[in-house]
């Protein structure tokens, strides 16, 4: 099967799988770039791609990966963990339920094995829409029990980060999440994993202080906001406006923090050739 | 100093200029200390001390966040928030630790990594991660103190650590009070209620199991580090280098907070 092949199949089937979950989100969506609504069928037919103005919306955990992966070969992993309440958080139980209800998801992480061109690789998506993708303990879980299953069955890792960072919820149980996802990452690393850190808006703080920096290859999509302090506490510190394009993908390729900056379209062509790459 | 403080004057407390210093303990623990400087990529950052003292009988590699004990010590210590380049410093001098097997003992002290434009430009989230990973690895004994705030993955950048203690008026977050009111409430001046929920006292975080052990303060507080130190460090050493990599690799893949 050749690579144009894949991508026509591809299509098709992708379809198929959103409508299976169109009943759980609204009929339309306001593009942040443009402010026009949209049929969200429309935007999952475009990647969620705004046609009108290019904005990159964020894409739902499950149709990245439906975009990434040869047609109906997700097999999803840990989909029960959850997390409890550690700090007793007033009404933390209700805000992860309305979540819940939201994305159709336990937590913030999905995860499990696809197959891209055949070869299996083991993924993972945080979802930007779930408590802004914050990263507490059920994250900090799936990503450490994702890599350790990576390593032992030797497959390629890739990771899509969507975070506001660490989760404030969980308070120093979140923090530790850094800690223990890094160390993992450097496990498979050091084991002869290929790990590709794809970075989407917005990474930051405690996700992008992690396991995110630590791809062999780290990806990002345009204009992506990617940065450890948000640029409204770098203002309030320092007091000064930031300039123009300051912590978007763009500025952190140019700074040598990232090794490419991927088209969302261009995605599955990409992440396939670099496989191809490293077998 | 009694337990009964309010979480937020635990947190002032934490921050009081009054607190001994990472230079005091050094000065009262160690002997023959010799800093050393500088990331060898860019510049030298004096938020972050590093250097090799004896410890009684051994050499040592400490490392630790500098506030400054005036006003221009503060400035130029950035008031212990350090740069990219002070965590690729403690990275440095952790890897010749590991190179002569030296234990590593790291002191804790910041309200935050810096957040400034130089800073992200130069790679804050890359410098931070990469401390994470190799401090999971490092295949020498690591012990971390806080001894005043820890805030944030700037704090935990140099606390990957075989051992985590604190003082008993120290607080260890996952940001300041202040930064978690104001991303929760929109509003700063509520870091006294913030400060509750956070729950994060040595009391609070030892139950949780979070850190190993508190340390008394005031006059106590020097003897008390000293034989800490070095009841750790005897155990520590005497582990075999992969038993202790892997101790520690468990020691945080097992802390989670999960729905059981």
């Amino acid at each position: 099967m050749s690579i144009s092949d894949v991508f026509t199949e591809k299509r098709k089937n992708w379809n198929v799988l959103l409508n299976l979950r169109k009943s759980s989100s609204a009929d339309t969506c306001e593009c942040p770039g443009c402010h026009q609504n949209i049929e969200t069928e429309q935007l999952r037919e475009s990647m969620w791609i705004c046609p009108g103005c290019h904005y990159y919306l964020p894409m739902p955990a499950r149709d990245r990966i439906a975009a990434l992966g040869d047609d109906n070969s997700f097999r999803e992993l840990y989909a029960g963990v959850r997390p409890s309440n550690p700090l007793d958080f007033p009404g933390y139980e209700k805000k992860l339920a309305d979540n819940r209800k939201k994305t159709g998801s336990y937590d913030a992480f999905v995860c499990g094995t696809i197959k891209i061109g055949n070869q299996k690789v083991s993924v993972g998506v945080l979802d930007g829409r779930f408590l802004m993708g914050s990263m507490g303990t059920a994250v900090g879980e799936k990503i450490a029990r994702l890599t350790e299953h990576a390593t032992k069955r030797k497959r390629p890792l890739i990771i899509f980060s969507a975070s506001g960072g660490a989760r404030m919820q969980e308070g120093l149980f979140s923090l530790m999440q850094m800690a223990k996802t890094a160390a993992a990452i450097e496990r498979f690393k050091k084991s002869g994993g290929l790990f590709i850190s794809y970075l989407t808006n917005p990474t930051t703080g405690g996700v992008s202080a992690s396991y995110a920096s630590l791809g062999d290859i780290i990806l990002a999509e345009p204009d992506a906001l990617i940065c450890f302090a948000g640029p409204r506490v770098i203002e309030q510190t320092i007091g000064q406006t930031l300039p123009e394009g300051f912590q978007h993908a763009e500025f952190l390729l140019e700074h040598g923090m990232i090794d490419r900056i991927v088209e969302r379209r261009e995605m599955r062509k990409t992440v396939y050739h670099i496989l191809m790459m490293h077998q | 100093m009694d337990n009964k403080l309010t979480s937020y004057e635990k947190v002032q407390l934490a921050r009081s200029a009054d607190r001994p210093g990472i230079m005091d303990y050094i000065r009262s623990l160690f002997n023959h200390f010799m800093e050393m400087h500088g990331d060898r990529l860019y510049r030298d950052d004096p938020a972050i001390v590093g250097g090799i003292a004896m410890f009684h009988e051994i050499p040592v590699t400490i490392i630790g966040h500098r506030k400054g004990k005036n006003t221009k010590e503060n400035i130029r210590c950035n008031f212990g928030m350090a740069s990219p380049e002070g965590y690729r410093k403690a990275r440095r001098l952790m890897e010749q630790a590991e190179k002569f097997d030296r234990p590593v003992i790291t002191f804790i002290d910041t309200p935050g990594a810096y957040p400034g434009i130089e800073a992200e430009s130069n790679g804050q989230s890359n410098a931070i991660a990469e401390n994470l990973a190799y401090m999971s690895r490092i295949k020498v004994p690591t012990i971390a103190i806080i001894t005043g705030e820890g805030s944030s993955g700037g704090a935990l950048a140099i606390a990957v650590s075989d051992r985590v203690w604190m003082l008993e008026n120290a607080v260890y977050s996952i940001l300041s009070p202040e930064g978690y009111a104001s991303i929760l409430w929109k509003d700063a001046k509520k870091a006294p209620e913030a400060s509750d929920l956070m729950k994060l006292t040595a009391q609070e975080l030892k139950e949780f199991g979070l850190i190993d052990g508190i340390l008394p303060e005031g006059k106590k507080l020097m003897p008390a580090m000293d034989q800490m130190l070095q009841k750790e460090l005897n155990e520590l050493v005497k582990r075999k280098k992969n038993s202790l990599v892997a101790a520690r690799y468990q020691k945080f893949r097992k802390i989670d907070g999960l729905y059981q």
